[in-house]
């Protein structure tokens, strides 16, 4: 049987890549393993980490699935930053070296796999669904006729794929643990800023909190980091319109 | 199972360096409001001393014509103006004004909030931060 050639191994060009590796049950910091890696112009940083894991180190733990910015599963710190593993081409860091290490502000599981299970229970308290008794499925029920106006108003922010890397690059959530976070935030702009909704107040009152939507200083990093254009930071400015009621 | 928490702590919320100005901008808000507190509790002590009779405010005084004083004060200047003037960029946008209009969103997805009404907000807070000081300094330290 022909051996298996790594898909970029015909590459003159590689690149350093150092791959945080931890074990929270074990170790207490993270340790950096270095690995060559052969890489073209559409090598992706996941193509390289999943070339190291194949090729040289089986045991780098990494999540991922789509591979094409869908799915929000590979997020991580990319040479200081978050940013998708999928969607970003070790050719555009313009650098040598590409450092990886797993997103701030979630629980490490190991190596570059994070625990997004705070991210989904803050997401789920913005109660993610249209709140609207006309909703129900009947036997008389209509479909919710929107003007293209109406749509335009919160299609941005449905465009969220729950990666998380605006809670890791989000300064208020580097101290705050209680910090409700742009992620859910923007969930509840988007939900709000819905003409079908009704749950407006209910949502308002939940993020009307000390560690809620007053901790947002507008550092708007949330928005330069999301991979899909969500701009958090647009919404979360915008669901504080209604608190301060310059928005119906 | 031990947990790792991983939080980027003070020092990645003080780092501003890997997201453009608008952070440069949050970070320089932030010490900037210490800053004056910082000063607010020093100007309360400073004129308090005057219950303590005449000698002793004189002598706090000549505290502030020194050159370390005139420095502090200068910079006190600098931060003053920007927070005044960045301040009051945030409460538009924090009502949800200037931080333009949602959108769907294409390729390569350069977000509305930050757009350049914002950012020469910005610039222009940190330009006149530097004026101020400047002439702070042409008076504190001139003839």
């Amino acid at each position: 049987m022909a051996e298996e050639q790594s898909p970029t191994e015909a590459s003159s060009k590689t690149v350093t890549l150092r791959i945080a590796k931890s074990n929270p049950e074990h170790d207490s910091a993270s340790q950096f393993a270095e690995f060559k890696v052969p890489y073209e112009r559409w090598t992706t940083v996941l193509d390289a980490i999943l070339d190291v894991k194949k090729h040289m180190d089986h045991s780098v733990a990494v999540r991922y699935s789509c591979r094409q910015a869908s799915c929000g599963s590979c997020g991580m710190k990319i040479n200081g930053r978050p940013g998708l593993a999928c969607f970003t081409k070790i050719s555009e860091l313009n650098s040598d070296v590409v450092t990886v290490e797993p997103m701030n502000n979630y629980p490490i599981v190991r190596d570059l796999v994070v625990d997004l299970e705070g991210m989904f229970s803050t997401h789920k308290k913005m109660k993610p669904f249209i709140i609207n008794e006309e909703s129900e499925v009947t036997a008389n029920t209509k479909e919710f006729l929107q003007t293209p106006e109406q749509v335009e108003e919160y299609i941005q922010f449905s465009n969220c794929i729950k990666c998380g890397l605006c809670n890791s690059a989000c300064p208020t959530m580097a101290t705050d643990s209680s910090f409700l976070g742009p992620q859910a935030l923007t969930q509840a702009y988007r939900y709000v800023a819905d003409n079908r909704d009704k749950g407006k107040n209910e949502r308002l009152k939940i993020i009307d909190e000390s560690h809620g939507i007053w901790r947002c200083h507008f550092a708007g990093s949330c928005s330069q980091v999301c991979p899909k254009g969500v701009d958090p930071a647009m919404g979360i400015q915008m669901l504080r319109g209604y608190l301060l009621g310059f928005k119906k | 199972m031990k947990r790792n928490e991983n939080r980027e702590g003070i020092k990645g919320m003080a780092n501003p360096g890997r997201y453009g100005i608008e952070r440069v901008s949050y970070w320089l808000m932030r010490i900037t409001g210490l800053g004056l507190l910082a000063y607010l509790i020093g100007h309360i002590y400073e004129t308090s001393s005057i219950l303590n009779g005449k000698s002793v405010w004189d002598s706090m005084l000549q505290l502030t014509q020194t050159t370390q004083g005139h420095i502090i004060l200068t910079l006190v200047i600098g931060m003053c103006v920007f927070h005044t003037a960045n301040g009051i960029r945030l409460m538009f946008a924090h009502g949800g004004f200037g931080v333009g209009k949602p959108t769907r969103p294409d390729y390569p997805y350069i977000p509305n909030s930050q757009n350049m009404k914002n950012k020469l907000c910005i610039y222009a807070s940190i330009g006149v931060a530097a004026l101020a000081m400047m002439y702070g300094l042409s008076v504190l330290f001139g003839e």
